[in-house]
This record gives C-alpha cells, sequence and structure tokens, in this order.
C-alpha cells in the first residue's frame, strides 16, 4: 500500500504487517530479507518506509507492569504516549520527555530519540530510559541497558530502527502534582531579544520560543517565547480545588480534506503568521498540558494542511559558538523567499545524548516546515549548505531529503554506528528508504 | 459509569477472548471497573494481556482454559466456573472458507461447532445459573450472515443463523426473570478474520468500535443491534427479497 510518514512526502508503495504480539512480529522478522518498523507513523520523511516490510507496532500496546513508588513502567514499543498520559496522568505521573505530539510510539520515541521543550534540563527520552528488549537480525532477543549490550543500547537511541526492532521498554515517568502547567509568555521584537529571552528562561522547566520566520529587517527572529512549569497543587484555581487530574475532555477535530495548494501562499501564511503573533498574552496564565505540550493535536491530520503533495520539516540544531549567525542567515534567506510555514520552532538545547546519531546537542535548534515543491527543494538545499558550514546537523526524524554528505558532517560518531551496525547486522537487514538515501 | 454498574456487571466473561473483539471488550468493560475472566484456548497467550489490563485499569482479570472444540474441554471449564458471572458474551467465531467447507466435513463440523454449537451450550449452561441467581446479562456476537443464507459463506451463516434463534428464543424465556439477553450482529470488521479480504470503509468497523456499542447496548438494555448500525439498512432489504431474486445474486 502507498505509505508516506507525517509529511505526506515521499509517498511509497509498501508491503505493510501489523503483528498482532511480539510471537507474531517475531514471525514477520524471520520471513523477511529486510524490513523496518514503523510505530505511529509521526516521523516525518521516509525513516519508517521499507518497500519489501513495513511492520507496524501500534497493536503491540501492552503496559507489562508499573511500580507507583518509583515512576517505572515498562510496555511494549507500541505503545503510545497518548495512552501512557491517559493511564498515568490521572496517578500522577507524566512522560519525562515528550515531543509536540502525544500520538508517538514510545518505539519511534526511542528510536528518534526524541526531545522536548524541557531538553535543556532533561535530556532526551533517551537518558530517562532503563533498558528495552531488542530483536536482532539474527533472530534473537537482546536485553540492552547500561550494563548489558551498552553499545546496542546507545546505538539504538536516536538509531532509527536500524539495530534492530524494539520490543519492549522499561523508563521512568515524572511525578506531577497536577495536569495543568504554569506558563509564561513573553513577546519579543527581535531575535536578540529572544535569544536573551530563552537564555533567562533556561531555569524553567520547559522552554520554547515560537519565531516569526516571515518578519524581515529589524523584526528578523522576532517571536513568542513560552515558559512552563508543571502546576503545583497551589496553583490549581478554586474552581478546580480536590480536582488535581481533570477528567479533561481529549476530543480533538479532524482537518478532513487536504485544502487546494494554491490556498497556501505567502500572503495567507502571513496573515495567520500575524494573526499568531499578535494572539499571545503576554504574563502568566494556567493552561491544560495539552494546550501547552500539544497545542497541534488538537487538530488531527493538520498535515493535511499541506495538500496533496505533502511536506517536509526543515530542523537542524546548531553549536552556541556559531548559532547567531547562522540563525540570522537562515531567518534571511527564509523571510526573503516567504515560503515558510505557519510555524517556526526556537529551542535552547542542552548537552547531547549517549546515541552516536541522537540529535540534540548544545546550541539552538531551530525547526520550520515547508509545502514539498521543487522551489522550496532548492531553498532548503541552500539551507543545508549554511547549516554545515556552521557545524550543525539535521534531525534524522524529520528528514525526508537530505544526502549522505550532509549526514557525515554533522554526525561525527556515524563510524562508531556503523561498526555497531556491522556487529549485529552485517547485512543491514535492517533498512529504510532513508538510510538507502542516506547510505546509512 | 457509577462504581453499582461495575458491580453489576462483574465478573465479565468472555468466552473466545483472544479474538479482536473479546480484547476489545476486555478494555470496554474493564475500563467500567469489572472483573474479567477471559475464557480461551491456551491461556497463556493472553498472559500480556491481562498484565496490561490489570496494570491499566486497576481491575482483577484471570484466564481460563476453554476449547469450544473438545467436548471435555467445555464440561471442564463449565466444573471449574465457581462464580455466576455478571456478564457473559461469547464472540467465539469460525469463517472457514466456504468452498473448502463444502467438501471437507471436518472444517464444516469445526464452522458449526464454533459459531453455533459450543456457543449454544456454554451460554445455555451460564444462564440457568444465571436464573438461579435473579440477574444478569447475556450477550451473543452473531453476524450479518446469519440474516439470510448467502453461497459466498452459507455455512458460517447457517451456523451463526441458528445462534441469533437461540438468543431470540432465549430472550423470551429469561425476560421473566430479569436477565437481559443482547444479540448482536456485526457486519464488517477488520480482525483477524477478515485479514486479507478487501473491505469497504464505511461498512467496516473497527473491534474497539464493535466493544463500544456493545457496552452502550448492554447499559442501554438493548435486544438487538447491528455494528456499524447502518448494517440494519442493508440487512432488510436482503431479508425481505423473494428467494427467486435472492438466489439469483451472486454475493
Amino acid at each position: 500500500m502507498m505509505l508516506s510518514g507525517w509529511g505526506n512526502y515521499p509517498r511509497v508503495d509498501c508491503t505493510v504487517t501489523r503483528p498482532r504480539d511480539v510471537a507474531e512480529l517475531m514471525g514477520a522478522i524471520g520471513r523477511n530479507p529486510t524490513l523496518i518498523a514503523r510505530g505511529a507513523g509521526r516521523s516525518y520523511g521516509d525513516a519508517a518506509l521499507n518497500r519489501a516490510a513495513t511492520l507496524v507496532t501500534t497493536r503491540l500496546n501492552r503496559i507489562a507492569a508499573f511500580d507507583p513508588a518509583s515512576g517505572v513502567v515498562s510496555c511494549e514499543a507500541g505503545t503510545t504516549l497518548d495512552e501512557l498520559i491517559e493511564v498515568f496522568l490521572p496517578r500522577g505521573w507524566f512522560p519525562w520527555v515528550t515531543p509536540g505530539t502525544r500520538f508517538v510510539t514510545v518505539g519511534g520515541a526511542i528510536a528518534s530519540d526524541v526531545h522536548g521543550k524541557n531538553h535543556h534540563l532533561d535530556g532526551t527520552f533517551g537518558r530517562h530510559l532503563l533498558s528495552i528488549d531488542l530483536a536482532l537480525a539474527d533472530g534473537s532477543v537482546v536485553r540492552c541497558s547500561d550494563n548489558e549490550n551498552p553499545d546496542l543500547f546507545a546505538a539504538t537511541q536516536g538509531g532509527m530502527g536500524l539495530t534492530g526492532v524494539i520490543l519492549r521498554a522499561t523508563f521512568r515517568l515524572r511525578p506531577v502534582e497536577t495536569d495543568l502547567v504554569v506558563q509564561h509568555t513573553t513577546r519579543t521584537r527581535d531575535l536578540a531579544q529572544t535569544f536573551s529571552a530563552l537564555e533567562d528562561a533556561s531555569d524553567a522547566t520547559y522552554s520554547v520560543a515560537w519565531i516569526d520566520c516571515l518578519a524581515r529587517g529589524a523584526n528578523l527572529g522576532r517571536g513568542v517565547v513560552y515558559r512552563g512549569e508543571h502546576a503545583a497543587l497551589g496553583d490549581l484555581p478554586p474552581a478546580r480545588e480536590g480536582r488535581a487530574y481533570e477528567d479533561a475532555p481529549r476530543r480533538s477535530r479532524t482537518l478532513p480534506l487536504s485544502p487546494p495548494s494554491f490556498a497556501l501562499n505567502r500572503y495567507s501564511m502571513g496573515a495567520l503568521n500575524a494573526a499568531y503573533y499578535g494572539r499571545a498574552k503576554a504574563g502568566r496564565n494556567l493552561v491544560s498540558y495539552q494546550t501547552f505540550f500539544y497545542p497541534l493535536d488538537a487538530l488531527l491530520h493538520w498535515n493535511r494542511i499541506y495538500g496533496r503533495q505533502g511536506f517536509v520539516q526543515h530542523q537542524c540544531v546548531l553549536p552556541l559558538v556559531s548559532c547567531d549567525e547562522a540563525l540570522r542567515e537562515l531567518l534571511t534567506m527564509i523571510a526573503a523567499r516567504g515560503t515558510g510555514s505557519f510555524l517556526a520552532v526556537l529551542k535552547l538545547c542542552g548537552e547531547a545524548a549517549r546515541g552516536p546519531l541522537s540529535f540534540p546537542m548544545r546550541g539552538y535548534t531551530l525547526a520550520l516546515d515547508f509545502q514539498a515543491n521543487a522551489g522550496n527543494f532548492s531553498l532548503l538545499t541552500e539551507l543545508d549548505e549554511v547549516v554545515a558550514a556552521h557545524g550543525g546537523r539535521f534531525y534524522l526524524a524529520k528528514d525526508a531529503r537530505g544526502g549522505a554528505r550532509l549526514l557525515r558532517d554533522g554526525y561525527p560518531r556515524l563510524e562508531e554506528f556503523s561498526r555497531t551496525r556491522d556487529r549485529y547486522d552485517p547485512r543491514r537487514r535492517f533498512r529504510s528508504v532513508q538510510s538507502e538515501r542516506l547510505g546509512l | 459509569m457509577s462504581g453499582v454498574m461495575a458491580a453489576d456487571m462483574s465478573p465479565v466473561l468472555i468466552v473466545g477472548a483472544t479474538s479482536d473483539i473479546g480484547l476489545a471488550l476486555a478494555h470496554e468493560y474493564a475500563k467500567r471497573g469489572a472483573a474479567l475472566i477471559l475464557a480461551a484456548r491456551q491461556p497463556d497467550r493472553l498472559q500480556a494481556d491481562l498484565l496490561d489490563l490489570q496494570t491499566r485499569y486497576g481491575v482483577s482479570a484471570r484466564s481460563v482454559d476453554l476449547d469450544l472444540l473438545d467436548p471435555d474441554s467445555r464440561t471442564r471449564f463449565l466444573d471449574g466456573l465457581t462464580v455466576v458471572p455478571g456478564t457473559v458474551i461469547s464472540v467465539a467465531g469460525l469463517l472457514g472458507e466456504q468452498e473448502r467447507s463444502q467438501g471437507d466435513a471436518a472444517l464444516a463440523e469445526a464452522v458449526m461447532t464454533t459459531n453455533y454449537v459450543a456457543p449454544v451450550l456454554i451460554l445455555s449452561a451460564v444462564a440457568n445459573r444465571m436464573q438461579e441467581k435473579g440477574a444478569g446479562t447475556i450477550i451473543g456476537v452473531s453476524s450479518v450472515a446469519g440474516d439470510r443464507g448467502r453461497a459466498s459463506n452459507y455455512l458460517y451463516g447457517s451456523a451463526k443463523a441458528g445462534f441469533s434463534a437461540f438468543l431470540s428464543g432465549l430472550r423470551a424465556r429469561m425476560r421473566a426473570h430479569g436477565i437481559h439477553v443482547l444479540t448482536v450482529k456485526p457486519g464488517f470488521v477488520d480482525t483477524r478474520m477478515t485479514s486479507g479480504m478487501k473491505l469497504p470503509p464505511v461498512l467496516t468497523a473497527s473491534p474497539a468500535q464493535v466493544a463500544r456499542e456493545i457496552v452502550r447496548a448492554h447499559l442501554g438494555r438493548r435486544s438487538v443491534i447491528y455494528t456499524l448500525g447502518r448494517w440494519r439498512w442493508i440487512m432488510l432489504p436482503i431479508r425481505l427479497l423473494p428467494e427467486p431474486l435472492f438466489m439469483r445474486l451472486k454475493f
């Protein structure tokens, strides 16, 4: 069937299997010469596509154990963060690390070593991971942790499914007193202010900036900076007294159809951006966890807004030393073209994680969407050059079009990753359209 | 949902619990706080699901061995069932390939036993115990295929037709005893039974959808439901079509 990532680009005809349990999954691994695991399909590009065999793990969603004293949970890899939140938030636990959507699977979160708005303090998903069970190319299943198969454990975090199929994972959740977030909003006038607001926010648990990437000249880099803390019991409004965890309606709206591609142009985008910038209320607000962490999840299938041809997300991280210059260059190019997305996200990252292909490193990460078309692709290639020239790297979970050279330049520990795969999967049975494109 | 409801429906005995609809039902009832007894062949296969149900919903859930095709296993199962369930659901089903069933008596018998003989014997035994207790709900998952015999699946359909008739009679008998009997007629459902078939999306339900509709019908004390509901209107003309016309339809 025709399959794609969240960006709906590229679309590839893949043979898809949906095993019901670990036994069926092991059978599928044995039968197929090459394969890739796929979770909820929320990586953007072609990382979870394999023409010969794409194994969808969403039915492997059983929770095996939970320790209410420590918050350690064990579950199958197809369990989504949404399910974990539904089950454990009412008991006072939240994922330590969550990306901007709760509809990812645990397996996908590990394979992409996802980060969230608290990366500067709490690192990636992998930092809170205690162990995984990994199905290898030779048909065996091994436990990986800091003590058992530590090389595989590290390589699998951010390894894009290329080390094996994650079957189960054990990891820590974070204790929270309520399901609300205390949010502080600051509006900034230019990039310098945005940087300083983000740096000021580095002691906040969560911090992120939204950049109006269509603003030019003196307004270049203006945006809205959000800081957040999990609300304590004392922060509850009077109406919520005694109800720390509301059975909040988790209903979402669906964008049913793709609008025609001409609906998205620099004027409509500019109007959206300006409206968003103007709407952000400065100051302190008490908001639901959905509003704070998952604003886009409220519109299911928002990816359809980019039309049938789909979109790509450009996400890079730039080291601190060069980020000011690099971001000015990038934002100037993007604003000049005027085809950038409604959403451009800027975030200050903390230390790099243990995975050789894990994305974040100390510096600023910028992410924005582009409709998939030839004009944007040529712009993206130019952006890639700027990223490479400043010692940055791109995020494999978002990538649909990068090249092998860009990968080598951005990931100095690529050799280490290849050696681990030589040891456990010398024939490269675990492969994806992305790994083939990148020569991984 | 109030705690009283959970206590009334508990424990929920699911026959055919390893099926997709069976597992979806287990989740739907556990979500409402009901204790579960999951009956299936090789109950060890359900170990991961039992842990999942217990961890997610904090309910008690256990599995028991039941091979529907084996009369001794059925007897052992009924003898071992020491509590009277608040709810019993049969989700047992075996489609079998019609063309193979026509020439293979063993397969034909397995289809008839799984869809009719075994569920009828088990539900009858449980019904008698519920009657003594004076409370309970009996749910039988039949099929739209039981509404009329079609060339493409009439063996399966005839067993389901028998099962639907059984449920209808049981409902009439149990009415005086305050016991609710619900007949469920699913159309297409995206399960292992139908994997590999090309199913029209607008007429195909997910197992979770079917489970939600069953629980809603249970709480609303409905007698007969179709899932998806629109199947009622598809089946109406199919049921009414005169035989001379119907026999010419190839589907």
